[in-house]
């Protein structure tokens, strides 16, 4: 056998490594929100726009869902200068992640915006909401609740897809650990850190996405109440609730 | 449940409102679902600080007049004046012109509307659901809105549910919040859907307390209710629909005594035979 503790362990806290685990960061983060922004437009246009809008945004799902993301990074940075678009490697990276998780993120606020109970729009009108207030003060944070559990799984999912972005040589973890693995050849070694550096980003997620959903169940349900406010507090929103 | 004991049962305060000129004017409206008619030719007219009851059997179009009235349907022919607006439409060169959402928008604010099934806004809180409109709206300053709403809250004896939830409240409690959201709006007509249809017994008297006392400050309300007890205490008028159409309008004491249409004579035995 020929595992090596010592380079492991080394390699755990390489200056390469952290810097691609804050890339992997970074971008899964930028790309997350431009992907979500993405996302909502397009769930938008699909679902209230006219035919011309609808088959526009319709055509944009189909088309990112449709191919795999590799093929789109890969036409995005090496394939676009070719008709005079370059952009950089960072540049490509995150608007290739972005343009892909918009398409799924699409589908997922539709439904969200579909489970909305239809009386909230009635309510909406009635105190004279324009279509614009009524989203966004009424719908989109309703429709929040449903979509934040899925919105977690595809940012958990985008922490591990920004590997792909190495192909493009974007000096992420995946990358970083490629360089590393060449430099003493302690291939399994460097990997290795990189998987365990996706398990521990995965692992903060997690944690973060409990509170995240605890927060947008609060007006939902007592024990979410309880477990972001501090148990008593919302002990006592209920016990004054029981008492009427 | 004899007519008789109906009609001591709760007294109406004579002369407590003095109606004012018309405002709500309906004028042969007509709305089909799906090519099956749901309103045929509907005229009605409601003046200020008066209160009618529109009752009939389910599907008999009360709830899609009211709906239309409010604007969240729109009409297939004739008109709708409320509050001062050709309710959908704007006159050009004496044609109208179907109005856009934004505009729409405005002038339902100058109607309230209280749903079968509340509709609070579940993620925020009681008084943010009063609060919402006026502030995020009409602009107007927070704190300021703040106070109105707590007034409001303490007439619909919900003083102390400010930061409460929709959910910690029962049915009853609900309701009366969405009444205070409507008014948070300071609307010049009020509209009740079958406002304690979805009530569990023990809670309709307390929504139907508060509309009575609505009704005596002098608010115009159109009430489309099953709730016989509050038509012939608070109704100027009692309106009976049936097929789309308006079969039987009269006061209370004429409805329930001597009415003229045969369906009015059928619904009323059907609803106070128990």
């Amino acid at each position: 056998m020929n595992w090596s503790w010592p380079f492991f362990f080394d390699y755990l806290t390489n200056g390469l490594m952290l810097r691609g685990a804050w890339t992997t960061i970074w971008l899964s983060v930028v790309s997350m929100i431009l992907g979500l922004g993405l996302g909502i437009v397009a769930a938008l246009m699909k679902m209230y726009g006219n035919r011309a809008v609808r088959y526009l945004a319709e055509f944009y799902i189909w088309l990112f869902r449709g191919t795999p993301i590799l093929i789109q990074l890969v036409i995005i940075y090496t394939g676009l200068p070719q008709l005079g678009i370059r952009l950089s490697v960072i540049e490509s990276a995150i608007l290739g992640l972005a343009l892909n998780e918009g398409a799924y993120l699409a589908e997922i606020i539709r439904a969200g915006i579909m489970s909305v109970d239809k009386g909230q729009e009635d309510a909406a009108r009635a105190v004279g909401m324009t279509w614009r207030e009524r989203m966004y003060l009424v719908i989109l944070p309703q429709a929040t609740r449903t979509i934040i559990p899925p919105l977690g799984n595809q940012f958990n999912g985008m922490l591990k897809t920004t590997s792909l972005a190495s192909v493009i040589s974007m000096e992420e973890l995946m990358r970083n650990a490629q360089m590393l693995a060449q430099i003493e050849f302690r291939v399994l070694e460097a990997y290795s850190v990189a998987a365990v550096w996706y398990l521990v980003l995965v692992s903060i997620w997690s944690a973060i996405q409990v509170r995240i959903e605890a927060h947008y169940e609060k007006p939902f349900g007592p024990a979410a109440a309880g477990a972001l406010k501090g148990k008593k507090e919302g002990e006592q929103t209920l016990k004054k609730a029981g008492a009427a | 449940m004899e007519q008789q004991d109906l009609a001591t049962q709760t007294e109406r305060a004579p002369g407590a409102r003095r109606l004012g000129e018309p405002i709500v004017v309906i004028d042969g409206v007509e709305k089909s679902f799906h090519g099956t008619p749901v309103l045929r030719n509907v005229s009605l007219t409601v003046r200020k600080r008066e209160v009618v009851v529109i009752c009939g059997r389910s599907g008999s179009g009360k709830s899609t007049l009211l709906r239309c009235i409010d604007q969240l349907e729109t009409i297939d022919g004739g008109t709708i004046r409320a509050a001062g607006h050709l309710m959908g439409f704007r006159e050009r060169h004496g044609k109208r012109v179907p109005l856009r959402d934004a505009q729409i928008a405005r002038q339902q604010r100058d109607l309230g509307m209280v749903f079968q099934n509340f509709n609070l806004f579940p993620h925020v809180s009681v008084l943010d659901n009063v609060t919402m409109a006026p502030v995020r709206i009409l602009k107007r300053d927070k704190a300021e809105a703040e106070t109105e709403a707590r007034a409001l809250l303490q007439r619909v004896g919900l003083p102390d549910k400010e930061n409460a939830y929709p959910r910690q409240l029962s049915g009853g409690q609900q309701q009366r919040v969405a009444i205070a959201r409507a008014l948070a709006m300071k609307p010049k007509v009020m509209l009740f859907d079958e406002p304690t249809s979805a009530l569990d017994p023990e809670m309709i008297s307390e929504v139907l307390d508060v509309m009575t006392d609505l009704s005596e400050q002098g608010m115009t309300m159109i009430v489309v209710t099953h709730e016989m007890g509050f038509a012939r205490a608070a109704a100027d008028r009692v309106v009976l629909m049936h097929d789309g159409q308006i079969v039987e309008e009269a006061p209370p004491e004429e409805f329930f005594q001597t009415p003229k249409s045969e369906h009015t004579r059928l619904f009323l035995s059907k609803i106070l035979q128990h």
